[in-house]
């Protein structure tokens, strides 16, 4: 799509909603949001930018190949996991730091369990988005 | 006893995939990673069976939530039986793969995905939670749609849609069950379930969704009459695909139906009567499918569904003796039915055609193959003293001692027909001479030595496990007579469970 207002728009609109959708990520573990509508705003920042200039330039904005945020977004949430069994209690059991810390909140395994989920979404959305428009192009 | 080794059957398969698909772009790197994570899994699932096998149910609760509010997960001798022949099964399979796998379907992320598709048959496996159930449920079909359709065949994709089709309707039919059992009871915990069923009222509502919970299951086992999508689907993908799929996939469903029957539903008389007729129903119409096939794979699958009923036939029992057939029978079958598919497979490598009447001479070519093919064809039909033979005799003296003349006569009706169905292939197949003009060849005549012993080696593993499971049938045996009395004895297992907590009683 060649539009200069929405390609001068998508500029100021990608790290809006890469900030909103790490808002609605921090947001999530008592009120509504969370990892996974966190990760799909986030990739709808990325398509977006996407439709305005082209592929080739968000992939270079991206630097890495998303599908490869999978993998990481597993292990993180793998990890996070895997924590407690340091600690000998069960599997997935939620660990937290006893001072709260400004902006984020309490930060805890759960925190990162759901960074972990951000990550694999975005990852696995645009990997799908993107391998559908190369395969149209 | 509650520990945290209970987790590890789940993680191990599930760090393999993540490391994986680290390596997405190598495929050659993941053949090494992929067997690392097998031999991993069974070292992991060792300590797990010999400890469930000193008659301990080992639960574990997750994120240290007690049951019955938070997930648990359990494994009794049953549990720890099926854990430690997947990981066996899945080793067998992974090294076969390293010379089966085509690397264009390796790069499609073929070994990623048998990981996690192992990953939700442990968590079925060990599951002490039935929509924790349904979610390993939803695992291994995700798997396996991605497996069944990978290299986008035109046949696969004929077999993908009846298969997924049908899995998802058992899915969307398994949750119904759950939804209506949760609306009535109000908890999800298979223990609490248990003891909750027995007080409740609402008989027709519970005998309601037991009927659900049956078809969903059943279509997932194939049972009669919800099997035809299984000859139609399981001989399309690549050999250690429809390996895995043959050896273990139906399996959870009759793991499914006998844990949720036994802990909830077994009581009541009509559902053991609709349990027996289905049971003869399906050994004798998945025999009958299985002579009149002439396809090698489409035939292993017709004997897969048969040989369903014969686990079903137990269920359906409920005595300690045939309940311990069934199990005897279950582990046979993963073993044995795993191990067909990986002969067939090789079958075609080496003749390019899996038509029966087509191929031919395998005997006079490569007779010790063929007699290493033989045994693995005839554990199946029970030729004593292979490992099919026991547990038969103690499904059948099970049916004796409760007068059930219709599952005997499935029984002996159903072993003979498998003997037909194996005696036909081995006459035609194994030793008939071929003519000259009409000889096949397939890529085995290309392959290296070492590549030659990744298939060989495999069949040689599971047909040891196989003879093993027939000549220490007296271990085997006491084995399944501890995993019986776990699951005729509901109790024990609902104190492991929900002993953990020993919630004070509410006092009005």
């Amino acid at each position: 799509m060649n539009s200069i207002i929405l390609k001068t728009a998508s500029r100021y609109l990608l790290p809006l909603l890469l900030l909103f959708s790490i808002f609605t990520l921090l947001r999530g573990h008592y009120l509504p949001g969370g990892g996974f509508v966190g990760g799909l705003i986030a990739s709808i920042a990325f398509v977006l930018y996407a439709f305005a200039n082209t592929l080739q330039d968000t992939k270079k904005l991206l630097k890495i190949h998303p599908g490869f945020l999978m993998p990481a977004g597993l292990l993180l949430s793998f990890v996070a996991g895997l924590l407690p069994l340091v600690v000998g209690k069960p599997f997935m059991t939620g660990l937290w730091f006893a001072e709260k810390v400004p902006v984020v909140g309490s930060i805890g395994s759960a925190l990162f369990f759901d960074i972990g989920v951000y990550l694999v979404v975005i990852g696995a959305s645009l990997t799908i988005i993107f391998t559908i428009t190369e395969s149209n192009q | 006893m509650n520990t945290n080794l209970l987790i590890l059957p789940i993680i191990m398969p599930l760090i393999t995939a993540i490391v994986l698909l680290f390596f997405w772009f190598r495929p050659n790197r993941q053949k090494y990673i992929s067997l690392v994570g097998h031999i991993l899994s069974v070292l992991v699932a060792i300590p797990i069976f010999l400890e469930a096998m000193k008659g301990t149910i080992l639960t574990m609760a997750v994120g240290n939530w007690a049951a019955p509010f938070g997930i648990v997960y359990v494994c009794d001798a049953f549990s720890g039986a099926l854990v430690l022949l997947t990981s066996l099964v899945g080793l067998a399979v992974g090294i076969y793969s390293n010379a089966a796998i085509q690397s264009k379907r390796a790069s499609y992320g073929y070994f990623p995905l048998v990981h996690f598709l192992l990953m939700g048959l442990y968590g079925s496996f060990l599951a002490g939670d039935i929509f924790n159930l349904y979610v390993w449920f939803e695992v291994i079909i995700i798997a396996s749609f991605v497996l069944i359709t990978l290299g986008g065949e035109k046949a696969q994709l004929e077999g993908a849609v009846k298969y997924v089709t049908m899995n998802l309707l058992a899915s969307v039919i398994f949750l119904t069950g759950i939804a209506v059992l949760y609306g009535i009871l109000g908890t999800l915990n298979l223990a609490d379930l248990s003891l909750k069923v027995s007080e409740s009222p609402h008989r027709a509502l519970i005998n309601a969704t037991a009927i659900l919970f049956l078809v969903g299951f059943g279509i997932k086992s194939a049972i009669f009459p919800l099997y035809f999508w299984l000859p139609d689907s399981y001989h399309t993908p690549p050999t250690p695909i429809s390996a895995i799929f043959g050896g273990l996939l139906t399996k959870v469903g009759v793991y499914a139906l006998i844990r949720i029957f036994s802990l909830l539903f077994i009581g009541d008389p009509f559902i053991r009567d609709l349990l027996s007729w289905i049971a003869v129903l399906t050994m004798i119409s998945g025999a009958f499918g299985a002579i009149v096939s002439y396809n090698l794979r489409k035939i292993f699958s017709y004997l897969i569904v048969s040989h369903i009923g014969f686990m079903i036939a137990g269920l359906a029992l409920f005595s300690p003796i045939a309940i311990a057939g069934a199990a005897y029978y279950m582990m046979h079958d993963i073993i044995a039915k795993t191990n067909l598919f990986l002969v067939g497979g090789t079958i075609y490598k080496i003749k390019g055609q899996l038509h029966i009447d087509r191929v031919k001479g395998l005997f006079s070519q490569y007779p010790y193959l063929s007699i290493v093919f033989a045994l693995a064809m005839f554990s199946v039909v029970g030729t004593p003293p292979l490992s099919g033979f026991w547990p038969k005799i103690m499904l059948l003296k099970g049916s004796f001692a409760m007068d059930n003349m219709w599952i005997i006569v499935g029984i002996l009706l159903a072993t003979f027909l498998t003997l037909w169905a194996m005696v036909r292939i081995w006459s035609k197949s194994f030793w008939s001479t071929e003519a000259n003009e009409e000889k096949t060849t397939g890529r085995y005549q290309e392959m290296t030595t070492s590549q030659r012993r990744l298939l060989i080696g495999p069949i040689l593993f599971l047909l040891a496990i196989s003879l093993f499971l027939g000549f220490g049938a007296g271990y085997v045996s006491q084995m399944c007579s501890l995993i019986a009395d776990q699951l005729m004895d509901s109790d024990t297992y609902v104190n492991a469970v929900l002993g953990i907590t020993n919630l004070p009683e509410i006092q009005n």
